[in-house]
């Protein structure tokens, strides 16, 4: 089997600008303290991410990580914020090196992972070869939608996809009952009230 | 009553196409990208931005919460039931083809596929706007200062 090498393209150097954006994000979300400018940053960062995916042909996944990461959770965040405070603690000093040395050595070692990854868009490639190939010849004669991805998610892996949802639908009941929705024994409704004395506290910028 | 006049047209203005937009990612994950997760979220994401712009009890007067558990439970029992149907049709859990077992195009898939997906659509929408509203119900309005 000959080696297949990916074809050099000029979009190779979008991909390299979305990947370098993404890291300058990542680093702005460590060094910034304002709650406020770090939700907005990772919203910037989901729909970089989603830039990114688009760039890989994942238009699926894009059309989540923009949806879901960038609108959905950024509200969550920020309306999840509006209840705290509104700038981080400072970091608390101490295993400073210790933290460098376990980031250094695990990025070294992804970094050695991807020596022995398949090149991009290799047919050959295990994601690419086994059964991924047998969903895109089989989903024209089985199911029958162009769509192969929507094959996959709600007819091959329905089972799955029901799962999900059940966890999604768990998600809801669970804040539910957590957020003040009242006992199912007919307890009362809970009102939280900010105490006296700290009806201050974060509101400072 | 003036403030952020700007957004607040801007969103009348987005609020209806948001939500024709949803309905295409819907009703088009067959053909094109998306399905029912990316189109409940977006639906909910419709809501989210009058949210923010009008303030939570407008949107609470548009789409009441207590509507919002019934659709979860609509949406999962859409789901599930779908596959209860095709296991009283005398199939496995969740196989589509016995809901029109004579078609030569599969149509049992298509129908059963549209059905889940709507499921998994109305689940999403209604699941994220309750979370949405009980984590912004403790604080309705974004204080002018916080903008």
């Amino acid at each position: 089997m000959e080696e297949f090498q990916t074809p050099l393209q000029p979009i190779i150097l979008l991909d390299l600008a979305i990947l370098s954006l993404l890291i300058a994000t990542a680093f702005a979300m460590m060094r910034v303290r304002r709650l406020f400018a770090v939700v907005m940053l990772s919203g910037i960062f989901s729909f970089l991410a989603a830039l990114f995916f688009v760039s890989l042909d994942a238009v699926d996944v894009a059309f989540t990580e923009a949806a879901v990461g960038a609108g959905i959770s950024t509200v969550l965040m920020l309306s999840g914020m509006l209840l705290t405070a509104r700038r981080e603690k400072p970091a608390v000093p101490g295993y400073r090196n210790v933290a460098m040395v376990v980031c250094l050595v695990t990025g070294a070692a992804l970094f050695y992972a991807t020596i022995d990854m398949p090149a991009f868009g290799d047919p050959n490639a295990p994601a690419n070869a086994y059964i991924g190939q047998q969903f895109v010849e089989r989903t024209p004669q089985d199911v029958e939608i162009p769509n192969i991805v929507t094959a996959i998610l709600a007819s091959y892996r329905g089972f799955d996809t029901l799962g999900e949802v059940l966890v999604v639908f768990a998600a809801g009941v669970g804040v539910i009952m957590l957020l003040g929705a009242g006992s199912l024994r007919g307890g009362r409704k809970v009102k939280d009230e900010r105490p006296e004395d700290d009806s201050n506290e974060g509101r400072e910028f | 009553m003036m403030a952020h006049l700007i957004l607040r047209v801007t969103i009348k203005l987005l609020f209806a196409p948001i939500i024709v937009f949803a309905l295409y990612v819907q009703f088009h994950g067959e053909y094109g990208p998306g399905g029912g997760f990316q189109a409940g979220v977006i639906f909910a994401a419709a809501f989210v931005l009058h949210a923010l712009g009008f303030g939570l009890d407008e949107t609470k007067k548009v789409l009441p919460p207590k509507v919002l558990p019934w659709l979860m439970v609509t949406g999962v029992m859409l789901y599930a039931g779908t596959g209860v149907a095709t296991m009283l049709l005398g199939e496995n859990f969740l196989d589509y083809d016995i809901l029109q077992p004579d078609s030569h195009h599969h149509a049992g898939q298509h129908i059963g596929i549209i059905l889940v997906e709507l499921g998994v659509g109305v689940a999403v929408a209604s699941t994220m706007l309750t979370i949405f509203y009980y984590f912004a119900g403790r604080e309705p309005e974004i204080r002018d200062e916080d903008w």
